[in-house]
């Protein structure tokens, strides 16, 4: 992977609208065959970073390349990048064999071969009786499938994914991440997934660019983002955090700066644990939420602090626990991840 | 939305006597033209076929129709390339002064037709030295045509948006593959209607059309109304006014129906 070309190389990417600047310098490398998601709250970037690449948008500064070629002036249709959109963008008043054979067509392969090819990308997603229909008689999963057949079709090395899972409902998300990881295995091309839904991220992706407000605030596996959040931002947006700011920090822990607990890392008892390096801490429940697999317990700490906490429903634990009762929350020192000292601005917690 | 019966009742009086003053007039008309009266007279003293007979040998008639058709046709397709061109320059590009050509694509249509009129009458003899012909009518046409195809195409591209031709840009095709393609295919039912609108409109233009025209050049409109108060003329004319409403309502009805079932369909 080291002396292998990026398959997507951004130096000083840069693109503003008017006044706003919705990309701020931008340095990211992409390795070939690497599912890389761009995670973001909406109006971080993430999507225009996307559209720079697919070739949308023209940069006000910075350079695009691709396997180490500079595509930063091409048009759309000279890049060899290909886009999965939002809102799928099907051809409406094609059938959906000339929608997936659209980009065979404009690159001039015989009617013949690009239906065969066609056919052939309709089967991996498994449409193949849906030949002859037009995209407004499919449902939303169908459509959102020919729009994966139809960019695959042309055999792009990067494949771009517009939040492409988000008009679907629950259960079509789930089955769609798991079909989407094994066309991204057997194809082994790039594929460059954006989306605001961080479990989706952490479920699918080999690494992932977390964006607040134009930049990259983190970029990691899924695991480290997890567990080793550098910055408020992503403790916050990547799962769900206990934040305790610098005043916090120093009276709760003894420590300088802003910190973070995993709800799943704090355990509620009636009367603490022992051990070394365990911090116990007194509170009152707020709330006890059954959630069927586990418990989510909202506690005030005697301080005032309010926290979440994850129990697991685990067998030899009896979750009696009910608004009011006193209880002491506890977590292992190890499990505090440092967030740094400076004060985030607009970050509430 | 609910209504009281009183008010449902009165809406709809009123709703029944506007499209009864409206209607009843043309269906006067209709009438009158198998009047045995020269000078519809009313109630029609008889019932003949006569003038229908006599209309369609009119020789005066048939070639004022086929004027029309004529200009109508030419500023039609004028009206069409001029008019798309336009919507996809203004919907699809910025640059300085956008919205003030906007404006000025849309105000022929609203200018009264005696000022068009004057001016381009002004413009073609004194200015650029042209006689009046029949390519006059046609220009001066296509000046107030293209609007209904401009207002059609640009609020098809508008709710289109551009998401279908990036996608097509974005596997592969060129500029003019895309719009062949894809944009294109998108428009054609708003280039029908707008065209249909465009028909329609020069068809039955007069007053812009009495200052364009050269000596010779008569449309239908022109041609009813230097025949309709001649003796003996009237009921011609209003063989030839039926027929025109006819030819009228077709596009109109076809154009109207085409925007109904785009919107359905969304």
């Amino acid at each position: 992977m080291t002396d292998q070309q990026p398959a997507i190389r951004l130096t000083g990417l840069t693109k503003e609208f008017g006044a706003v600047t919705a990309v701020d310098h931008v340095d990211l490398e992409i390795a070939a065959g690497e599912f890389f998601s761009m995670l973001g709250p909406s109006g971080s970037g993430k999507t225009t970073v996307l559209r720079l690449i697919a070739g949308f948008e023209q940069p006000t500064a910075g350079i695009i390349e691709l396997f180490g070629q500079d595509v930063t002036k091409r048009a759309p249709f000279d890049r060899d990048v290909n886009t999965v959109f939002q809102d799928y963008a099907l051809f409406p008043h094609m059938s959906v064999l000339d929608n997936v054979a659209y980009g065979l067509r404009v690159r001039g392969l015989g009617r013949r071969e690009r239906n065969e090819r066609a056919m052939r990308a309709l089967a991996s997603v498994r449409l193949e009786q849906m030949a002859a229909r037009k995209p407004s008689q499919l449902s939303g999963g169908q459509r959102q499938r020919i729009a994966l057949a139809r960019a695959t079709v042309v055999q792009p090395k990067v494949l771009l994914l517009d939040e492409p899972l988000g008009a679907l409902d629950l259960k079509l998300r789930e089955q769609m991440q798991v079909e989407l990881k094994e066309i991204q295995r057997d194809l082994g091309i790039t594929f460059i997934f954006v989306t605001h839904d961080q479990e989706e991220a952490l479920t699918l992706s080999d690494r992932i660019a977390v964006f607040n407000d134009g930049r990259i605030e983190q970029l990691g596996t899924p695991a480290e983002l997890y567990e080793r959040p550098t910055s408020r931002f992503v403790a916050d947006f990547v799962g769900t955090s206990n934040l305790f700011d610098a005043e916090r920090s120093r009276d709760l822990l003894g420590r300088e700066g802003h910190h973070s607990v995993r709800p799943e890392k704090m355990t509620v008892t009636r009367d603490g644990l022992a051990g070394e390096g365990v911090v116990n801490v007194p509170g009152t429940v707020v709330e006890a939420i059954y959630l069927g697999s586990g418990v989510r317990l909202v506690v005030d700490l005697d301080d005032g602090t309010r926290v979440t906490v994850l129990e697991q429903n685990d067998r030899d634990r009896i979750h009696d626990d009910e608004r009011g009762d006193r209880v002491v929350v506890s977590w292992h020192a190890d499990d505090v991840v440092h967030l740094g000292t400076e004060v985030l601005p607009g970050i509430s917690g | 939305m609910r209504l009281s019966r009183l008010s449902r009742t009165t809406l709809g009086v009123v709703t029944g006597l506007i499209l009864f003053l409206v209607y009843v007039p043309l269906l006067v008309v209709l009438v009158n033209s198998f009047s045995t009266s020269t000078s519809l007279t009313w109630p029609p003293p008889g019932f003949t076929l006569e003038w229908w007979g006599r209309a369609f040998q009119s020789a005066g008639a048939m070639e004022a129709v086929a004027t029309s058709v004529q200009i109508a046709v030419v500023a039609t397709i004028i009206s069409l390339l001029l008019g798309t061109l336009i919507s996809i320059a203004l919907q699809r590009f910025s640059f300085f002064g956008r919205d003030a050509i906007s404006l000025l694509i849309i105000l022929p249509i609203a200018l009264p037709g005696i000022i068009t009129g004057i001016a381009l009458n002004n413009f073609f003899r004194t200015i650029m030295g042209v006689p009046l012909s029949i390519w006059t009518v046609v220009i001066a046409h296509a000046t107030f045509c293209i609007v209904t195809v401009f207002n059609n195409v640009i609020a098809r591209l508008r709710r289109q948006g551009t998401n279908l031709e990036e996608a097509s840009a974005d596997l592969g095709a060129g500029v003019w593959t895309t719009f062949r393609l894809v944009t294109f295919p998108q428009l054609r039912s708003a280039l029908l209607a707008g065209g249909l609108l465009a028909f329609a409109l020069s068809f039955d233009e007069i007053i812009v059309t009495t200052f364009t025209a050269g000596s010779g050049v008569t449309t239908l409109p022109i041609f009813i109304l230097n025949n309709m108060f001649r003796p003996n003329q009237a009921p011609v004319v209003s063989v030839i006014a039926v027929v025109l409403v006819v030819v009228s309502i077709i596009p109109i009805y076809i154009a109207q129906r085409l925007s109904g079932s785009e919107q359905q369909r969304r």
